[in-house]
C-alpha cells in the first residue's frame, strides 16, 4: 500500500485548487471586492445597523460618492459599454471617481451588491431593467442614498428612474432599412418580448413603412441580451427566410457579423457598431448617458434632486443615431436626416395614428398620439410585423 | 435552397464547435479521466485565438497558440488527476472556473475588437454548382473539414488500431493494461492533453467561424453541452458527429419554427434541444437496456499500481 506522502500530495492539490479558484474569482476585479466584503459583513443582518450609520453620517461632502451596477462587462461593445462611457464622461466633467460593479446578474445577487454599494455611496445607478425590484427594496433601507434605475417604472422618495425614447432612433433606422431593402423584407432580432423591445420593433416597422409601404418585418425572439452564438443563429434564420436588412436589439454585434457574411445590411443596438462590418452597416440607435449622469449627480450636489421618471430623447441628446455605414447612399441619409430634424423639433411623433396592429384592430385612431405611458406598456405589434408576442 | 438544406447548413455550423469539444471529451474519458473542464478550456482556446490573431494577424499562429495553451491546461489536469490522483470532478470544475475567470481577465484588452478574418473556406470549384450537396459542402471552412476528418481518424484509431486497444484497456481496466505492459500513466497523460487541445480548438472555432469577436463568456454553456454530448454519444466518435449536428440543428430549429408563424411561446422553443435530448436519452436507454452503456469502466477512478480498491 502506498500511503506515504498522500497527506503532502493532498495539501498540494488543495493549495493548487484554492489558487485556481481564487484566481478565477479575482479577475472580476470590482465584483470580487464586493463579494469579499459581503462575506465579512452579511448584508441582511447588518442592514439595520448600516441604515443607522447612513442616517447619522454628516451630510455628504461636496462631492458625492457614486456607484454603478452593470449587467454586462464594459467591453461588450453595446449597452454596458455606453453606460461606462457615460460614467467616464461624468467623472471627467465633475472630477468624481465613480465605482462600478460589472456582470451583476438580475437575481438576488443584485440586491446584495446594491446593498453593499449603498452602505458607502451617496448615489447608486442601477443600469438594467431587472434590477428594479431589488433597487426598490434597497432604497427602502437606505433613505439617505439616492437610487437611479434605468428603464424601470417603480419609484420611491429616494429612487428615480431614467431612460430615453430610443424608439425615435429605431424609427429613423427603419427609414434607412425601408429604403435599403430590395426584397421589401426586413428582419428584427428581438431580445426579450417585453415592451421596451416591442415599441422599438414597432417604431422600426413604422419608419420602414413611412418610406416603403409594402415592406414587411419578420421577428424572432432570442430571449437573450447577450449570447453571440444564439443571436447569430437567429439572424441566419431570418436571412434564410429572405430578409435582406436586419436590425438587432441585443448588446452583441452577432447579427451584423452574420449579415455581413451574406452581403446583407444590418444594424445593432446601443452603440456605433460600424467597426464590425463597415460595408454592411446600416445604422442603429445609440445611447449617450454622459450628459444625464452629469446632470443627475450635479443636482444631488446642489441639493435640488427630486425623485422623477426622467425620459430623455433625441432633442436632449440621450438618444442618438449612429453614423451611417459606408454603403448607405446619400439620398437615404438625407431622408433620415430630414425625419430626424422633424423628430427633434417635435413635428414628427413616431406613434401618431392611424396605427393598426397585426391582427387588424385599429389601436391608435387617426390624429391621436400615444402617451409616453402607453408607449412604455406596449404589448401589440403593428401591421406589417410577422410574428407573435409570446405570452 | 429549401428549408431542410438551410437547416443542415445551420446544424453543421452550430454543431462544429460542439463536435470538436465532444471529440476532445471522448479522448479524455476513453482514457478513464472525467473531463468537466470543457467550458473553461473552450473559453481559453477562444481568448487565446483572439489575442494572438489580433496581435499578430497570423491565423495559423493563433490556432497553434490556442492548442498549446489548452494542451498545457490539459497537462495540469492530468498532473492533478493521474499523478496526484486528485478528485477528477473537482479538478475538472476547477478548470472551468479557472478558464472562465482567466479568459475574462486576459480578454479585457481585446474585448469587442473584431478579428482580422475568419476561418478560410475550402473552395470546391465544380462541386459548388451541384444542388444541395454543393450548398452544404461548397461553403464549409477548413476547421469544419478538419473536424469531419478527425471523426474518421478517431473512429479508426479507437476501434481499429492497437493504440486504440491500449487506450480502451487503460480506460476500462488499467490494472490489466499495466500487466500487459501498457504504460498507463503515459497514455492517460497523452490523451488528456490531446483531448484538452481539441476542446481548445473548439473554442477557436467558436470565434473563427461563429462569433468573430471576443466577448466575456462567449461560449455561453456550450462546453457543458459538450460534456453531455460525450455521454449522449456513448464515447463513440461517429455517434458524436450525429449528436453534435443533431444538437446544432435543434439549436437553430427554434428560430425557424418561430418564423413559420408558430403560436408556441419562444421560451418553449428554446427548450427544444433539452427536451429532445431527454426524450432521445430515454428512448436510447430503453432500447439499449440490455447492452453495456459504453462508459469506460474505470472512468473517474485513479489508478494506483498494486493497490486494490
Amino acid at each position: 500500500m502506498k500511503r506515504r506522502g498522500q497527506g503532502f500530495k493532498f495539501s498540494l492539490v488543495t493549495m493548487f485548487l484554492l489558487a485556481v479558484v481564487l484566481t478565477g474569482c479575482g479577475n472580476n476585479n470590482t465584483a470580487s471586492n464586493t463579494n469579499g466584503a459581503a462575506t465579512e459583513a452579511p448584508a441582511a443582518t447588518n442592514a439595520a445597523a448600516a441604515t443607522e450609520a447612513a442616517a447619522t453620517t454628516e451630510p455628504a461632502a461636496e462631492k458625492p460618492t457614486v456607484a454603478f451596477v452593470y449587467i454586462g462587462p464594459p467591453g461588450d461593445g453595446g449597452y454596458t459599454y455606453q453606460h461606462d462611457q457615460g460614467r467616464l464622461y461624468m467623472e471627467k466633467e465633475l472630477g468624481i471617481k465613480a465605482d462600478f460593479v460589472e456582470n451583476v446578474p438580475e437575481s438576488a445577487d443584485a440586491e446584495r451588491i446594491i446593498t453593499e454599494l449603498a452602505q458607502n455611496h451617496d448615489i447608486v445607478f442601477t443600469t438594467s431593467f431587472g434590477y428594479m425590484d431589488f433597487t426598490l427594496n434597497v432604497a427602502g433601507k437606505f433613505p439617505n442614498v439616492k437610487f437611479l434605475h434605468a428603464s424601470g417604472y417603480k419609484t420611491a422618495d429616494n429612487m428615480g428612474t431614467y431612460f430615453g425614447k430610443n424608439y425615435q432612433a429605431s424609427y429613423l433606422s427603419g427609414i434607412a432599412a425601408g429604403k435599403m431593402t430590395t426584397k421589401n423584407h426586413l428582419g428584427y432580432v428581438g431580445a426579450f418580448p417585453i415592451s421596451e423591445v416591442i415599441y422599438n420593433l414597432n417604431a422600426f416597422t413604422l419608419g420602414a413603412q413611412s418610406v416603403n409601404p409594402d415592406v414587411k418585418v419578420d421577428v424572432v425572439w432570442t430571449n437573450t441580451w447577450y449570447d453571440p452564438a444564439t443571436e447569430r443563429q437567429a439572424a441566419i434564420s431570418l436571412l434564410d427566410k429572405g430578409a435582406d436588412v436586419l436590425l438587432a436589439y441585443q448588446d452583441s454585434p452577432a447579427t451584423l457579423q452574420a449579415a455581413a457574411e451574406r452581403g446583407a445590411f444590418a444594424g445593432g443596438n446601443d452603440s456605433d457598431m460600424s467597426k464590425y462590418a463597415p460595408d454592411n452597416y446600416l445604422t442603429n440607435p445609440v445611447w449617450n448617458w454622459g450628459p444625464y449622469y452629469v446632470k443627475a449627480v450635479q443636482s444631488v450636489m446642489d441639493g435640488t434632486w427630486k425623485s422623477e421618471q426622467y425620459s430623455g430623447d433625441m432633442a436632449d441628446g440621450m438618444v442618438e443615431l449612429a453614423p451611417f455605414g459606408n454603403k448607405v447612399p446619400d439620398d437615404v441619409k438625407q431622408l433620415v436626416e430630414d425625419a430626424k430634424a422633424k423628430i427633434i423639433s417635435g413635428e414628427l411623433d413616431v406613434f401618431t395614428g392611424p396605427i393598426s396592429d397585426n391582427k387588424g384592430n385599429v389601436v391608435v385612431q387617426d390624429g391621436q398620439k400615444l402617451t409616453l405611458e402607453e408607449v412604455l406598456s406596449m404589448n401589440w405589434l403593428v401591421k406589417g410585423v410577422e410574428g407573435t408576442i409570446p405570452q | 435552397m429549401d428549408f431542410t438544406t438551410q437547416l443542415l447548413i445551420a446544424a453543421i455550423s452550430a454543431g462544429t464547435p460542439l463536435l470538436l469539444a465532444t471529440l476532445g471529451g471522448i479522448l479524455t474519458e476513453r482514457a478513464g479521466i472525467i473531463q468537466l473542464g470543457a467550458e473553461g478550456l473552450m473559453l481559453m482556446g477562444a481568448v487565446t485565438t483572439c489575442i494572438v490573431y489580433i496581435r499578430s494577424g497570423n491565423l495559423i499562429l493563433a490556432l497553434l497558440a490556442a492548442v498549446a495553451i489548452t494542451a498545457l491546461l490539459g497537462m495540469v489536469h492530468s498532473f492533478l488527476t493521474v499523478t496526484l490522483r486528485a478528485n477528477q470532478t473537482m479538478s475538472g470544475l476547477a478548470m472551468t472556473l479557472f478558464g472562465s475567470g482567466l479568459s475574462a481577465y486576459l480578454g479585457k484588452s481585446i474585448s469587442g475588437i473584431p478579428l482580422p478574418g475568419t476561418s478560410p473556406k475550402l473552395d470546391l470549384g465544380a462541386l459548388k454548382s451541384v444542388p444541395v450537396i454543393g450548398d452544404i459542402f461548397g461553403r464549409m471552412d477548413y476547421l469544419t473539414w478538419f473536424s469531419l476528418l478527425l471523426v474518421l481518424v478517431l473512429h479508426l484509431l479507437i476501434h481499429h488500431t492497437s493504440w486504440g486497444l491500449h487506450l480502451r484497456a487503460v480506460g476500462d481496466n488499467p490494472a490489466t493494461a499495466d500487466v500487459m505492459g501498457i504504460r498507463v500513466q503515459l497514455i492517460r497523460y497523452s490523451y488528456v492533453t490531446a483531448g484538452a487541445a481539441l476542446i481548445g480548438l473548439a473554442g477557436a472555432d467558436m470565434v473563427l467561424a461563429y462569433a468573430p469577436t471576443w466577448n466575456e463568456g462567449l461560449t455561453a454553456g456550450r462546453g457543458w453541452i459538450a460534456v453531455g454530448l460525450v455521454i449522449f454519444a456513448r464515447w463513440n466518435p461517429l455517434r458524436a458527429l450525429f449528436c453534435a449536428y443533431f444538437f446544432g440543428a435543434l439549436d437553430s430549429l427554434g428560430f425557424r419554427i418561430q418564423l413559420l408563424g408558430s403560436v408556441v411561446p419562444s421560451y418553449f422553443l428554446k427548450m427544444i434541444p433539452y427536451v429532445v435530448t431527454i426524450l432521445v436519452l430515454m428512448y436510447l436507454g430503453y432500447r439499449n437496456r440490455n447492452k453495456p452503456s459504453g462508459t469506460p469502466e474505470s472512468l473517474g477512478t485513479p489508478y494506483v499500481r498494486e493497490q486494490r480498491f
